[in-house]
C-alpha cells in the first residue's frame, strides 16, 4: 500500500490536529508525525470528512507548529508487536521498551482495539482465586476471568493492596502458568517505582509485563495504555495458555484523557463533562476480561480508580460499577483507624462469588459464613450508630454483643499484615472465632450441621 | 426521479458514516458500507447527504469507499428456528458466527438468521378452497417440546388457498399457494418484518390476567399483568439483573424473549449455561425450550445495541400474533437510551436533558406501547399478550434522571430497587414503600377468584403493617425499641416477619427461588395468623417477651422452604401457633 505524506496541517486544537487535502484516508488509521527537528510522534485518525482528517496526537501537541509537521498515514490501525519473550519487560505507554533490553521481535502484530468476544464463546468464570486477603477471599471472592475494580480515594493504600494481590494471588491448583500485566495511567513516579521494586523484590517481575505512563507523560497516550496491556493479555491467555492478571491503575486518569479529547472535539458532554460514550468506551476495556470455551488461559482484571471526593456516584465509579462484576471499596475511616487493608465490607461486592465457592472449590460452609459475617457486622455497625445517639445503656445485651463483634471483626478479620498471606482455611477459622462471640441461636444464616461442625465450643 | 444503487462515503466519525449519491434511498433503509460491506442503516437525509449508523466497527472505512443500497428497511426473519437461538442486535446467530468465524466477532460476519439446515414438519390447519386473510393460521410446526409454531398468512396477503399439504423441509419450503387478486402467491414458513414498525393487531384490550413470576414481593404486592408494562430501576449492585433473570425463568408466559442490551458478556453466558438446565415449573421441560436470546453486550457495536431492542420486540410480537402470552425483558433500557444519545451526538442534533436527544421520551413510549393484551389479526380472533419489563440503570442511582422519568411516564408497574436493602443483603432489594403497581385492582379481582377469596384482604393488611413499621422506625431511631408500647412492639415483630420470612427470597436456593401463588398466600396468611393470635393474648396479660419468643416462630421462619406439594403443612403450622398462644394463657 502506498503511504501518504502531507504537510497540510491547518489547525491544532488541544490534542487534535486538522489536516487538509488528504485522500484515501480511513477512520482509525495510525499516523507518524515527523517534526522538522526530526523527532517523531504518533497519532490516530478520529474523523475523516472528504479531504480533511482529524488526528489525535498521543504524545500531545505541545511544541507543534502547523508549518513544521509532516504527517504520514500508515494505512493500518494502531498495532502492537507481541511475542512470548515479552514477559519480564517494561514498556512506555505506547509499547516502546524502556528497560534497556533488546527490542521485541514480534511473533505477531495485533490491533490494540481487539474485537468484541462473542458472548456465545465465553466460558463462565468459576475458579476461585486465593488472594490471601480475608476480606476478598471470604467475603468478596475473586474468580478467574472476572473484572473486580478497587474503588479507592486519594491517599488510600490501593497500590499496596494491588501489589499484595499481584504477589499472592493463586488458584488452588498447581502447575498452571501465571502472568501479571501491570499498566499505569498517569500515576506518580514514586507509585510506579513502588510497584516495580515490589515486583523485583519478590521475583514477580520475570512473569510480568509492565506498561508505564506516568503523571508527567502525555495524557493522550493514556488512551492507548490499557488497550496495549489487554492486547498482550489476550495473546498470553489465549495463545500461550497463561492465566493473566491485569492490573490497571488509575482509570480516573484514563477517563480524564478521554474527556480532554471530547472537549477538544466540541462534543455534546454527558454528566460532569465526560463524553456520552464513556460507558461504551470503558466497556471495551473491562469486557476484555474473561475466559473462552476450549482455551486454557484466562484474563482477570483488577482496575484501580480513585473516586473524586470519595463519591461513588461520580460518573467514573458509577459507570465502572455497571460494567464490572462487583467492586472492592476502600474506606477512609478504617484507614484513619490504622486498619490495613481498609476494605469497606458492606458496600463491597463480588457478583461472581456464588459460582466460585463451596464444596470442591473452597469449603462447604463458605457461603453461609460469608452471609452470617455480613449480617452480623451490619447489625453491629447499626448498634454502634444507635449507641452514639442514645448512649450505650440504651442497647440490649445482645446488641452489646454485636458491638463487640463488630470491633473484633475490624481488628482481627479486616486487619491483616501487608505480607500476611492467609489461606482460605485461615480466613474461615478467623471468621468462626469471631462468630463464636455470638450465641448459636443468633447464627440464623448458617445451616445447623455447619454450626455443629465448626462453632468454637471452648470459649 | 432517478435512483442509484451505489454511492460513496464522504465522512466517517466512529459509528457514523455519511455518504452521498444514494438518490432514492429512504429513511431506515439498510445499506452495506465500504469494501468490507459493513451493515448500516440510514438515519438522516440532508439533500444528497445520507447519515448512516453502522452496526460494526468502522476502522478502515474512509471517503471514496462505496456504499451499497439494499432497498429494504432493517428487518428480521421470522419463522421456525427462533426459539433457543441467541442473536446479536441485528439478528445474526451468535452460535453460528462463533462456529464460522471463531471466538471474536469479526466485521462483515454473516450467517442466515434462521438455520436452513433444520428440517421442520409442517402440518396444515387450513384446507384447499379456504378463503384466508392476513394472520390466519395456515398450519403448525412443532418447534420445541414447549412451542407449537403457527405459520400465519403474512401481512398483505388475502385470497383462496389453491394448494396446501403436509411437507417436510427447511423454512424456505413452499407450504401453500394462495390465489390472490394479483395472481397466485407461494408461501413459505418464513417471513420478514421491518423492526421499527409495530406488527398490526385487530384490537387492543386492557390487561386482565396476572403475569405471575414466583417472586413473592412482586406477585403479592406489586403484581404485573399479561400484556402490561413494568420497569426495574436501580443503582449498580442492587440486583436488577438477578430480578430480570428470575422473571425470565419463572414468569408464566409461553414465550420469553430476553434482550441483553449493552450489559455484561458473562451475564449472557450465565443465561446460556443455566437455562438449558432449569426446568419450567409447569411442564418440567428446560426453560430454553421457550426462550429467544438477544445479546448485544456493552462492548459490541453501539448502533447494533440501539437496534437490539427493536429486533427483540418484533420477534416477541410475532409470537404474540400466534396467540401466545409473550414476555420480553430488556436489560438495560438505559444502555439503549445511551446508544441513542451517542448517535444523536454524532449527528450534531440539539441535545435535550443530560445530552439525551429531545425525542428520548417519544422513543421510550413507542417501545412500551408495543406491549398489550390484543385480539390478533386473523379470522379466529385469538388472544395474545405481550408484556414488557425494562431494567433501567440510572447514573448514581438517581431516579430523577431522564431515562427513569421518561419510563415512569409510560409504565404501569414500578419495581424500585434500593441499594440500602442490597447492602443489608435483603434480596430481592425491591423497596416496598416506593414501588407501585397500577394493576393492583385487576389482579386482586383475579386472585380472589382464582387463588383465595381472601387474597386482597391479606395483601392489604400486610402492606398496612409494613407502612406502619416505617413510621414507627423513625420513633425507634429517636427513643429506642424499648420505649415503644407493647402492641407496637408486636406490630414491629409482625413487620419483621413479613420482611424476613416473606419478602426476603433467595434466588439461588433451589426451593426458595420460585413460590406458587397459592403458597405465597399461605405463607403470608400464616404470618398474619400469628399476629392475630398474639394481640388478644397481650390484652389478656400474657407477657410481651413470651409472645415475641414463641417457639413456633423458628418454624415460621423456615416455612418458605415448605415444598409446593406439601402445602397442608401450613394448616398444621397455623394450628401450632394457636395452641402455643393458648398454652401461654392458661
Amino acid at each position: 500500500m502506498v503511504t501518504k505524506e502531507y504537510r497540510t496541517v491547518k489547525e491544532i486544537i488541544g490534542p487534535l490536529m486538522l489536516i487538509e487535502g488528504v485522500g484515501g484516508i480511513t477512520y482509525g488509521e495510525l499516523t507518524d508525525i515527523r517534526l522538522d527537528d526530526g523527532t517523531m510522534r504518533r497519532g490516530r485518525v478520529l474523523e475523516v470528512h472528504r479531504d480533511r482528517a482529524v488526528v489525535q496526537v498521543f504524545e500531545g501537541t505541545s511544541g507543534l507548529a502547523p508549518q513544521g509537521v509532516t504527517v504520514k498515514f500508515l494505512g493500518k490501525g494502531v498495532e502492537l508487536g507481541v511475542s512470548g519473550d515479552i514477559l519480564g519487560r517494561v514498556f512506555d505507554g505506547f509499547g516502546r521498551p524502556i528497560d534497556d533490553g533488546p527490542p521485541i521481535i514480534p511473533e505477531k502484530w495485533l490491533n490494540i482495539n481487539g474485537n468484541p468476544m462473542n458472548p456465545y464463546s465465553r466460558d463462565y468464570p468459576n475458579e476461585f482465586i486465593q488472594t490471601g486477603i480475608s476480606t476478598i477471599d471470604l467475603l468478596n471472592p475473586l474468580v478467574r476471568g472476572q473484572k473486580l475494580p478497587f474503588f479507592s480515594g486519594s491517599g488510600l493504600p490501593h497500590s499496596r493492596m494491588a501489589a499484595q494481590v499481584a504477589r499472592q494471588a493463586r488458584v488452588l491448583k498447581t502447575g498452571e502458568k501465571f502472568a501479571v500485566i501491570f499498566a499505569t495511567m498517569g500515576i506518580t513516579f514514586e507509585e510506579a517505582e513502588f510497584f516495580i521494586n515490589d515486583f523485583r523484590r519478590t521475583g514477580a517481575l520475570e512473569r510480568a509485563v509492565l506498561f508505564i505512563n506516568l503523571a508527567d507523560d502525555p495524557a493522550i497516550e493514556r488512551i492507548a495504555v490499557p488497550r496495549m496491556a489487554l492486547t498482550v493479555a489476550e495473546f498470553l491467555a489465549y495463545e500461550k495458555d497463561m492465566h493473566v492478571l491485569v492490573i490497571l491503575t488509575d482509570l480516573t486518569n484514563y477517563c480524564e484523557a478521554l474527556r480532554e479529547i471530547s472537549a477538544a472535539r466540541k462534543e455534546v458532554p454527558g454528566r460532569r463533562g465526560y463524553p456520552g460514550y464513556l460507558y461504551t468506551d470503558l466497556s471495551t476495556i473491562y469486557e476484555r476480561a474473561g475466559r473462552i470455551k476450549g482455551k486454557m488461559g484466562s484474563i482477570t482484571q483488577l482496575p484501580v480508580l480513585t473516586m473524586p471526593e470519595d463519591d461513588k456516584t461520580h460518573p467514573i465509579p458509577d459507570l465502572t460499577g455497571y460494567i464490572t462484576e462487583g467492586q472492592i471499596i476502600l474506606s477512609r475511616s478504617l484507614h484513619a483507624q490504622g486498619i490495613y487493608p481498609p476494605v469497606d465490607v458492606l458496600p463491597s461486592l463480588s457478583r461472581l462469588k456464588d459460582k466460585g465457592i463451596g464444596v470442591g472449590k473452597t469449603r462447604e460452609d463458605h457461603a453461609n459464613v460469608m452471609n452470617q459475617l455480613y449480617a452480623a457486622y451490619a447489625r453491629g455497625k447499626n448498634a454502634k450508630e444507635l449507641a452514639v445517639v442514645l448512649g450505650e445503656s440504651a442497647l440490649s445485651d445482645i446488641d452489646l454483643l454485636y458491638v463487640k463483634f463488630a470491633d473484633a471483626f475490624e481488628d482481627r478479620f479486616i486487619r491483616q499484615g501487608e505480607d500476611e498471606n492467609r489461606s482460605i482455611e485461615d480466613s474461615l477459622r478467623i471468621g468462626w472465632e469471631l462468630l463464636g462471640l455470638l450465641p448459636k441461636s443468633e447464627l440464623k444464616r448458617i445451616r445447623p450441621e455447619f454450626i455443629e461442625k465448626y462453632y468454637p465450643e471452648n470459649k | 426521479m432517478s435512483t442509484n444503487n451505489q454511492g460513496e462515503v464522504v465522512k466517517v466519525s466512529g459509528p457514523l458514516v455519511v455518504a452521498r449519491g444514494l438518490a432514492g434511498a429512504r429513511m431506515y433503509e439498510m445499506v452495506r458500507v465500504g469494501e468490507a460491506k459493513l451493515f448500516g442503516e440510514i438515519i438522516e437525509i440532508r439533500g444528497d447527504e445520507y447519515s448512516i449508523q453502522v452496526y460494526e466497527e468502522t476502522e478502515g472505512i474512509g471517503p471514496g469507499q462505496p456504499v451499497f443500497r439494499t432497498g429494504e428497511a432493517l428487518s428480521v426473519e421470522l419463522g421456525p428456528g427462533l426459539i433457543r437461538s441467541i442473536y446479536d442486535g441485528v439478528q445474526r446467530p451468535l452460535d453460528k458466527i462463533a462456529a464460522q468465524y471463531g471466538e471474536y466477532i469479526v466485521r462483515g460476519a454473516e450467517s442466515p438468521s434462521l438455520d436452513r439446515s433444520l428440517i421442520w414438519k409442517f402440518e396444515p390447519v387450513a384446507k384447499v378452497g379456504d378463503h384466508v386473510v392476513a394472520g390466519d393460521v395456515l398450519g403448525t410446526v412443532r418447534e420445541t417440546k414447549l412451542v407449537i409454531h403457527k405459520i400465519l398468512v403474512p401481512n398483505g396477503v388475502e385470497g383462496t388457498i389453491k394448494k396446501i399439504a403436509p411437507v417436510e423441509g427447511n423454512v424456505d419450503t413452499v407450504i401453500a399457494i394462495v390465489e390472490t387478486d394479483k395472481g397466485p402467491r407461494e408461501l413459505t414458513m418464513v417471513q420478514r418484518w421491518p423492526v421499527r414498525e409495530p406488527r398490526p393487531v385487530a384490537k387492543k384490550l386492557p390487561p386482565l390476567e396476572p403475569l405471575t413470576t414466583g417472586q413473592r414481593v412482586l406477585d403479592m404486592f406489586f403484581p404485573m399483568t399479561k400484556g402490561g408494562t413494568a420497569c426495574v430501576p436501580g443503582p449498580f449492585g442492587s440486583g436488577k439483573t438477578v430480578v430480570q433473570h428470575q422473571l425470565a425463568k419463572w414468569a408464566n408466559a409461553s414465550i420469553v424473549v430476553y434482550v441483553g442490551c449493552g450489559e455484561r458478556g458473562n451475564e449472557m453466558t450465565d443465561v446460556l449455561m443455566e437455562f438449558p438446565e432449569l426446568k419450567d415449573p409447569e411442564s418440567g421441560e428446560p426453560l430454553m425450550e421457550r426462550t429467544v436470546l438477544i445479546a448485544n453486550t456493552s462492548n459490541m457495536p453501539v448502533a447494533a445495541r440501539e437496534a437490539s431492542v427493536f429486533t427483540g420486540i418484533t420477534i416477541a410480537e410475532y409470537f404474540r400474533d400466534m396467540g401466545y402470552s409473550v414476555a420480553l425483558m430488556a436489560d438495560s433500557t438505559s444502555r439503549w437510551a445511551e446508544a441513542m444519545r451517542e448517535m444523536s451526538g454524532r449527528l450534531e442534533e440539539m441535545p435535550g436533558e443530560e445530552g439525551y436527544p429531545a425525542y428520548l421520551g417519544t422513543r421510550i413510549a413507542s417501545f412500551y406501547e408495543r406491549s398489550g393484551n390484543v385480539i390478533c389479526m386473523g379470522s379466529d380472533k385469538r388472544n395474545g399478550t405481550l408484556s414488557l419489563i425494562g431494567a433501567v440503570s440510572p447514573p448514581g442511582g438517581d431516579f430523577s434522571e431522564p431515562v427513569v422519568q421518561a419510563t415512569l411516564r409510560v409504565v404501569k408497574v414500578f419495581w424500585g430497587l434500593d441499594d440500602k436493602l442490597a447492602f443489608a443483603r435483603h434480596f430481592p432489594a425491591i423497596n416496598w414503600l416506593t414501588s407501585y403497581s397500577l394493576y393492583q385492582e385487576v389482579v386482586d379481582k383475579y386472585a380472589n377468584d382464582h387463588y383465595n377469596p381472601k387474597w386482597s384482604e391479606v395483601r392489604r393488611r400486610a402492606m398496612a403493617i409494613l407502612q406502619r413499621e416505617a413510621e414507627l422506625e423513625e420513633l425507634v431511631r429517636l427513643v429506642g425499641m424499648d420505649a415503644l408500647p407493647a402492641d407496637d412492639r408486636l406490630l414491629m415483630q409482625a413487620a419483621k416477619m413479613i420482611r424476613e420470612d416473606f419478602l426476603h427470597q433467595n434466588a439461588f436456593d433451589e426451593l426458595d427461588t420460585y413460590t406458587s401463588m397459592v403458597k405465597q398466600y399461605q405463607l403470608l396468611n400464616t404470618i398474619l395468623h400469628y399476629y392475630d393470635e398474639v394481640r388478644p393474648a397481650l390484652q389478656k396479660g400474657v407477657p410481651l417477651s413470651r409472645l415475641l419468643t414463641l417457639p413456633v416462630l423458628e418454624e415460621i421462619s423456615k416455612a418458605k422452604l415448605i415444598p409446593e406439594n406439601k402445602l397442608e403443612q401450613f394448616d398444621e403450622l397455623r394450628s401450632k401457633v394457636s395452641e402455643q398462644v393458648k398454652g401461654l394463657m392458661s
